[in-house]
């Protein structure tokens, strides 16, 4: 079970010259659903962010198949990003467009397929995250809920190899949030895609992640990685084991 | 690998269901034949049952869940039950969660003939809304204007501050620029007509009185259409969108008094100044034509100082103050209704200079005929 699909080698990642995380150095393997973890202004977004190349890191390398990413060319970072999905953490639909238009665009990039094919592959994606027969709705016209679960059907429009979940269940009522949750469970099994998702909900940590890592505000770097549920009982990081088993002892040291 | 075309087959069973065979690969970049095929054969299909046997299925993408999907969705309005066999295991998996949820049916209203558009009764129809909806919003801005008169209303002054400086020295540059040009404009339009007659010195009256009394304020209200109208709606439509209206309201607060009081006051404020400022740089532009022409600037000066009357510059500031108000209701009334989407705050922007400027000149046309009926 060691087939690093992504590799993140001694990341340091900055805003100017404040520096958020430092030292990253973890695998994500293929097929894991992996999550980011962490107290709220950790760095997580800002790691996922540079994962997806939206920023560069200060120092570090992070590898896709063993290829480098932070190192390859404006066009070749595209064509790795063609074999992702993304939702972003305030959802990034297109609110100018139907959620079929929003499916439609990357299908209309990146593929060949026929109008009347598209449309018959914008019904299907809806309808496996639950949507059948929204295609004409616009985002501001359905719930919130819905609004993840459209994104999603826009992430998953190009068949991804790895999926990336900023906060997914974020603003969810828990039964919404267990439902997306066995939704990215099963399109995980069914697809094989690698999961690498960003949350701080306990019941999604340990519902699906088969690995993890915690990153710290306060030493600005990783304090712990592995199973989550192994984490909770056998972590030697006291403030690891709190964050998991949901106590409050460490909230105020954790933001000093 | 070689490809094979996907394709499929409708068989009867002896037993008392038919077979949809499917073969080849369904992957992207092959052809397959259509759906529409597959629902006419349906459609004539006794058996109660549809067995999908993919034992000769080839490789497969999204183009076969979507088939699936179609046929699954066919077999439940034909009440014919729809089972599978020989499937991938993925297969089943994406078809189950594709499937758990029945399809939403949109609703039946059917969109209207064309020429709708064009009825009487519509445009009258929707005029009536528009009129009910400006009366509903001068309304709410008069009580909160009447609030503030009370000091009792939610206004930041610092705002206020905030929408005068965008509203005033931000301005500056480019109400220089449209007043000295149209201060000349004015210059030699009069002066080709009075040259005939040997009268050019008048042209300085033409400037002084065509700037104090008429194009000052318009033309800055023009400019501020455009540049600070259109910005008040952006802001908030774009507010509207982030459910930050809704926030306000919610904490109890007159997104009115809040939102639109400081920008409508910061505009009436800044107008008049901006209006004083933009009459003087069109004068200075006339005087710049007609010192070309001949006309020392000291004549020019001499006989602009006759023709400046109290009352001119006083008729211009009224109609700068009008004219301040109606572009701020013009931004603010469509920003408070924009929609939520961002092509609804574009077409908040828009509608909000269109608006503005057909007031504008609705109400220059109107000052003007009060003004010659008082024969000010
Ligand atoms: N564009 C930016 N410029 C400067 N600093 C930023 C920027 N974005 C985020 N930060 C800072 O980086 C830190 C990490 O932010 P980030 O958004 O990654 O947090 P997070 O772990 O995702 O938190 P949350 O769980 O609340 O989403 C925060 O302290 C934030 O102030
Ligand atoms: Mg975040």
């Amino acid at each position: 079970m060691s087939d690093p699909h992504i590799q993140i080698r001694n990341l340091t990642m900055a805003y100017g010259s404040r520096v958020i995380q430092q030292d990253l150095d973890f695998d994500i393997n293929r097929g894991d659903i992996f999550v980011i973890m962490g107290g709220s202004g950790c760095g997580k977004s800002t790691l996922l962010k540079h994962m997806l190349g939206l920023l560069q890191p200060r120092q570090g390398d992070i590898l896709y198949n063993n290829e480098s990413f932070v190192n390859a060319s404006p066009k070749q970072q595209d064509s790795m990003r063609q074999r992702w999905g993304i939702t972003y953490q305030s959802g990034g639909l297109f609110s100018a467009m139907t959620l079929a238009e929003n499916v439609n665009l990357p299908l209309q990039l990146y593929t060949s397929y026929s109008d009347a094919d598209r449309a018959d592959i914008i019904a299907y994606k809806l309808a496996l995250v639950g949507l059948a027969g929204y295609q004409e709705y616009y985002p501001s016209e359905i719930s919130g809920g819905m609004r993840k679960r459209a994104a999603l059907a826009r992430a998953i429009a190009l068949e991804p190899e790895i999926l990336f979940f900023d906060e997914p269940s974020a603003g969810l009522d828990p039964i919404s949030s267990c439902l997306l949750d066995d939704l990215i469970e099963q399109l995980h099994d069914s697809t094989g895609a690698t999961v690498v998702m960003v949350t701080h909900e306990l019941p999604s940590i340990f519902g699906i992640a088969t690995n993890s890592v915690y990153l710290d505000a306060s030493s600005k770097t990783m304090i712990a990685y592995g199973d989550p549920k192994q984490l909770r009982d056998h972590s030697d990081q006291p403030v690891v084991r709190q964050f998991l088993a949901r106590e409050s002892g460490s909230l105020q040291e954790e933001q000093v | 690998m070689s490809q094979l075309p996907p394709g499929f087959d409708l068989l009867t069973d002896d037993r008392d269901s038919a077979v949809l065979q499917l073969t080849g690969d369904w992957i992207q970049g092959q052809t397959h034949r259509d759906f529409q095929v597959l629902k006419d054969e349906l459609c004539c299909l006794t058996a109660p049952e549809l067995v999908v046997d993919g034992s000769r299925l080839g490789r497969w993408d999204s183009i076969l869940m979507a088939f699936l999907l179609q046929s699954y969705n066919q077999c439940q309005e034909d009440n014919i039950r729809f089972t599978t066999r020989n499937l991938p295991d993925g297969v089943n998996q994406l078809l189950d969660v594709a499937t758990a949820v029945p399809p939403h049916a949109p609703s039946a209203a059917s969109s209207p003939p064309w020429y709708n558009a064009l009825s009487p009764a519509r445009l009258v129809n929707e005029l009536r809304h528009h009129g009910r909806e400006a009366l509903a919003f001068l309304g709410e801005l008069s009580i909160a204007l009447w609030r503030l008169a009370l000091g009792r209303a939610n206004t930041r002054f610092s705002d206020f501050r905030q929408f005068c400086y965008q509203a005033g020295p931000d301005a500056f540059a480019i109400i220089s620029l449209t007043s000295v040009l149209v201060g000349m404009i004015l210059a030699y339009l009069g002066a080709v007509q009075l040259q005939q007659f040997g009268a050019e010195i008048y042209v300085a009256d033409l400037v002084v009185i065509g700037m104090l009394r008429e194009m000052g304020a318009l033309m800055a209200a023009i400019v501020m259409a455009g540049r600070t109208g259109a910005a008040y709606a952006a802001q908030l439509g774009t507010m509207q969108g982030n459910e930050e209206i809704d926030a306000i309201s919610t904490m109890g607060v007159s997104p009115m008094e809040f939102l639109v009081v400081p920008r409508l006051l910061a505009l009436v404020v800044m107008m008049p100044l901006l209006t004083l400022y933009a009459n003087l740089l069109g004068i200075i532009g006339g005087g710049i034509v007609a010192g070309g022409m001949g006309i020392a600037p000291l004549m020019f000066i001499s006989e602009g100082e006759s023709a400046l009357g109290m009352h001119h510059l006083i008729v211009g500031l009224i109609k700068s103050v009008v004219f301040g108000l109606l572009i701020a209701v013009a931004g603010c009334r469509s920003g408070i209704n924009s929609g939520r989407s961002s092509a609804a705050v574009g077409q908040a922007a828009t509608e909000a200079v269109v608006t503005a400027i057909v007031y504008l000149i609705v109400a220059d046309a109107a000052i003007n005929i009060i003004c010659q009926q008082l024969e000010i």
